[in-house]
């Protein structure tokens, strides 16, 4: 039962890791009508620029709270020079675009902080364990990302829910012309939407980095599967990447975890342990596909 | 340089010998293709391989059999394809001598052909040894400096036996290396093993969910394989979820002179084997550690070892047949003799020619100033050969 309760918790954390990235492309994706590939190079660059900031300043949390308003910043130059070229273009131009800004920023990288990748080393304040329940032990720094990763969800949810700016995202995702028409300074709502798009990413990434390690095309690989969970959630709903991402964070966590010990039942072990992530990866792709069927916008989607 | 090529000795030279001996004469440089890691994540592995065979450069003064040397480095990218690839074009466009190198197995698997078969081209593997090449695959054309894979964890499970450690929980990579390494200590261990895991290489460095598992089934140990930067993580997240007060861990290749800085105290007091660590007392290898941390200010790694012998292999041949590298059926029986003062201490090869060698198991200590290093603590095996050098045709 411990065993099963510490799985679900690195599931959930993993989902909200996706959550955060997913959030920024959701709403791009919906409000603006912008295909951003270059999504998971802000996830990047968020983890690059904390890894300097953190060295700067010799605090985890210092560097990482000043990480935020710089990939902030970085997101609203990225919208003012390049992405607002994009808006009237179809969504090849734009795939295209921002496909070359992912090997823009793989170089820059390069270029700023070599090729040989950094890490960031757990703050010394979370390298321990903490007890969740009696003799359920968990590492605090997982915990930490769960409880900041849904500060953030819930954040989100009053901030689209409850505020003029969620209310202007919201008539965005639903008919952005008309919200144009009514006078709405769109140009500013964009820029807005973009950077906190960006610092969700960057957010994402710098909480991963101590986990995982910060290199040139770290987002690439996770970008996809964020990709996914928008589709599954429904373009344009933060609710629905929230759920999304918590369902793939589990079938993830299930495939590792449960899957492999099931299938050496009846087979080998190595044929079983490579069997096992490719299963549970096709699985994320079978539930897009059975939710594009059953509602083809998204669990959460603007039925048009 | 030119002038001196043609210049009155030369021509002399030329004259009394005939113009038979002249492509041997002309001293057109001996070249040596090394394919590494030198970006991304693993990058720290390939600097390593590099500083050495800089090294052995210099130790050797820069030249072979009495003609100078140089060495060509290739970028593998952490993928077999691309590895490949580099492979051909030090094959095919700059027509080495020699191709050194290689981290990955999976990497040297993917070049393998291209270079011995298709190019006839001698290739020392400083690091990568996989099953197959010890086997069925072995080749007149590969040597290696180091091991097959599955000899250093066939070592630590020898070791765990005498120390008693009653039950095992094996996690690797899912690739070629990897599923050798975890077969290799299932050779030798007699204990219980729990169970094992394959994760997913080499995109995955988050191991909580194996680590859930192995808090779960409690054993005495766990072996892991997991190089360079994996396993920097993976030590990491075992202090991370408190395993390192409950559960020891028994390691090849993941703790070293690469991983070490940022293990840090975490890893002090884990054991692990290699056939090669950094005190072992013979002359060449003091002075290859010496001149090393002199340079450096940091220890070399087994990876640095290996690729310094590769050189220093390659020199013994080129010495013994004078420069003369043209008929490769004698650099072969040269080489095959690995008449050099390896660091190691000197071994002799086997029939698919992997060597014929001991192996010990370190431990993770601090030295006198405080840098975090390994020590020798015991010989695990004496001169042990691979588990699948009978399976080559060769005799």
């Amino acid at each position: 039962m411990d065993y099963l309760l510490i799985q679900m918790l690195n599931g959930v954390q993993l989902g909200l890791l996706m959550f955060l990235l997913a959030a920024g492309l959701t709403l791009t994706f919906g409000i603006m009508d912008l295909v951003n590939l270059a999504h998971g190079s802000l996830y990047m660059m968020g983890a690059y620029l904390a890894w300097t900031l953190i060295g700067v300043t010799d605090s985890f949390f210092l560097g990482a709270l000043l990480a935020l308003p710089a990939t902030f910043l970085l997101g609203v130059v990225v919208e003012a020079v390049v992405m607002r070229r994009l808006y009237a273009r179809d969504h090849l131009d734009q795939v295209l675009a921002t496909f070359g800004l992912i090997l823009f920023f793989n170089e820059l990288v390069r270029a700023v902080w070599g090729p040989a990748g950094k890490s960031i080393a757990v703050p010394a304040f979370l390298a321990h364990t903490v007890e969740i329940l009696p003799g359920v032990l968990y590492p605090a720094y997982r915990f930490a990302i769960i409880v900041v990763g849904a500060l953030v969800a819930l954040f989100l949810a009053w901030l689209v829910a409850r505020t003029r700016l969620g209310m202007l995202i919201r008539a965005g995702a639903s008919n952005r012309r008309m919200i144009a028409a009514l006078g709405v300074n769109i140009e500013l709502l964009f820029s807005l939407v973009f950077g906190l798009g960006a610092v969700f990413a960057g957010l994402a990434g710098l909480m991963a980095a101590p986990i995982s390690s910060v290199k040139i095309g770290m987002g690439d690989d996770i970008l996809i599967l964020a990709f996914v969970i928008i589709v599954i959630g429904g373009i344009g709903s933060i609710k629905g990447a929230f759920v999304a991402a918590m369902v793939v964070g589990q079938i993830d966590i299930v495939g590792r975890a449960f899957l492999p010990d099931f299938l050496k039942t009846f087979m080998s072990s190595a044929a079983a342990s490579s069997a096992a992530p490719a299963i549970s990866q096709v699985l994320v792709y079978v539930l897009m596909a059975g939710v594009l069927v059953w509602r083809p916008t998204g669990l959460f989607g603007q039925r048009t | 340089m030119k002038s001196k090529l043609f210049g009155p000795a030369t021509i002399a030279a030329m004259a009394t010998l005939g113009m038979g001996s002249l492509p041997a004469m002309a001293q057109s440089p001996i070249k040596v293709g090394f394919v590494s890691t030198f970006s991304g994540p693993q990058a720290a592995i390939g600097e390593d391989m590099r500083r050495s065979v800089e090294l052995a450069k210099e130790h050797l003064g820069g030249k072979m059999g009495g003609k100078p040397f140089e060495i060509i480095y290739e970028d593998d990218t952490f993928k077999p394809d691309v590895g490949k690839a580099r492979s051909e074009k030090l094959v095919l466009q700059d027509k080495v001598n020699f191709i050194a190198g290689y981290i990955w197995s999976n990497v040297l698997l993917a070049s393998l052909k291209t270079v011995t078969d298709e190019g006839d081209t001698i290739l020392i593997s400083a690091n990568a040894g996989p099953s197959q090449i010890a086997g069925e695959l072995c080749n007149k054309n590969f040597f290696s400096t180091s091991w097959n894979n599955d000899q250093t964890p066939m070592a630590m499970g020898e070791y765990l036996n005498t120390k008693g450690v009653k039950s095992l929980y094996l996690v690797g990579p899912n690739y070629a290396a990897g599923k050798d390494m975890l077969a290799g200590v299932r050779r030798t261990y007699k204990g219980t093993i729990v169970n094992e895991d394959f994760t997913k290489w080499p995109d995955q460095i988050d191991f909580s969910a194996e680590l859930a598992k192995i808090a779960a089934a409690k054993p005495d140990g766990i072996f892991i394989f997991y190089p360079g930067a994996h396993g920097v993580q993976f030590v990491k997240q075992w202090a991370q979820a408190g395993l390192n007060k409950t559960v020891p861990l028994y390691q090849v290749f993941s703790i070293d002179a690469i991983t070490l800085p940022q293990q840090g105290d975490l890893a002090l007091g884990t054991l692990g084997a290699q056939e090669w660590v950094n005190d072992l007392p013979n002359e060449q290898n003091k002075r290859y550690v010496a001149d090393f941390k002199k340079k450096h200010n940091v220890y070399p790694s087994y990876y640095g070892a290996q690729s310094y012998d590769a050189i220093m292999l390659m020199a013994s041949a080129a010495d013994a047949l004078k420069g003369d590298l043209s008929n490769k059926d004698k650099v072969r029986a040269e080489l095959k003799k690995a008449n050099f003062k390896s660091l190691r201490g000197d071994f002799k090869y086997n029939t698919n020619q992997f060597p014929i060698q001991n192996f010990y198991i370190q431990e993770a200590v601090k030295d006198s100033g405080g840098m975090m290093t390994v020590k020798t603590i015991a010989t695990a095996v004496k001169d042990a050969k691979d588990p699948y050098y009978e399976k080559c045709p060769m005799k």
